[in-house]
């Protein structure tokens, strides 16, 4: 029950983070991407602000921690190969995010919104997801 | 359409992005990568869905509790439905494949220095540019 309450809390950081740094809006998203147009720099500043805390709220972290507060162990990706299917994978994420203006972590805070466009949007990520783990799985 | 540049709000919410992070990684020591979290809740569910639930439904409510309190959080939509599945179609083929998105990859993978999430990154940042790029200036729709 402890695990739940604190993955909600840290949840909601999350999603105001997200909402109020104006990546739950896609037409600011999409203005990023367009340096040729109506140019908006402001996601270098969330993209910035994100990663320089958390580079520092993990060193912190694996300086002080052996182990999860809440958990057994780390799990931290050992993959450390770049193949085609990271950057196949990675390239088609980038197109279609540029199309839409959303990716997962954008729309998902931006659910509750009000707006059924959102919903659209999730349903055709989970959609993508699920074929293609389908398609992988009848593969092997 | 225009966008207002908004470097302190922007900057504050990536900090609190940072901060939602860290704490993922202390307490339940896990990578906070929507597409990852997302994905252990697709059927069949991961045996662990119960805590990607309750981060989701945080990430859900956290927003309206921001208007409630008198907050706004802007919102447009400058494309088509048919866009906007198909591009979210590629979101969900191209996550899956590529393991992660932005905040898996862009933020908790590079701030481990993981070369992967590195070269992902830069992949899909390029390929966003370039796909608005083409959309609004080459093709000339929007």
């Amino acid at each position: 029950m402890k695990r739940l309450f604190s993955a909600f809390i840290i949840g909601g950081i999350f999603g105001i983070g997200i909402a109020i740094a104006g990546m739950a809006n896609p037409a600011k998203v999409l203005n990023f991407f367009d340096i040729a147009g109506t140019w908006d720099p402001s996601l270098i500043f969330v993209m910035g602000g994100a990663l320089v805390t958390t580079l520092i709220g993990y060193r912190i972290t694996f300086k002080r921690q052996d182990s999860p507060l809440q958990a057994d162990s780390f799990a931290l990706p050992q993959n450390n190969r770049i193949d085609a299917r990271l950057i196949g994978g990675a390239a088609i994420f980038g197109i279609g995010w540029g199309i839409a203006g959303f990716c997962p972590g954008g729309a998902i805070p931006a659910l509750g919104l009000g707006y059924a466009s959102v919903w659209i949007f999730i349903a055709a990520v989970i959609t993508g997801i699920a074929a293609t783990r389908l398609i992988e799985e009848k593969a092997r | 359409m225009e966008t207002e540049f908004t470097p302190f709000m922007s900057l504050l919410g990536g900090i609190l992005i940072g901060i939602a992070a860290t704490l993922l990684m202390a307490f339940h020591g896990r990578i906070a990568g929507m597409t990852g979290i997302l994905a252990g809740l697709i059927p069949p569910l991961s045996p662990d869905w119960q805590w990607r639930a309750a981060f989701m439904g945080g990430a859900v409510i956290s927003p309206l509790v921001y208007i409630s309190a008198g907050g706004s959080i802007p919102f447009a939509l400058p494309i088509s439905t048919a866009a906007l599945i198909f591009g979210g179609i590629l979101v969900g083929i191209g996550v899956y494949l590529g393991s992660g998105c932005t905040s898996g990859h862009g933020v908790c993978g590079i701030a481990r220095l993981s070369p992967r999430s590195i070269a992902a990154t830069a992949t899909f940042m390029v390929a966003a540019f370039a796909t608005v790029y083409v959309i609004r200036h080459v093709i000339g729709g929007a």
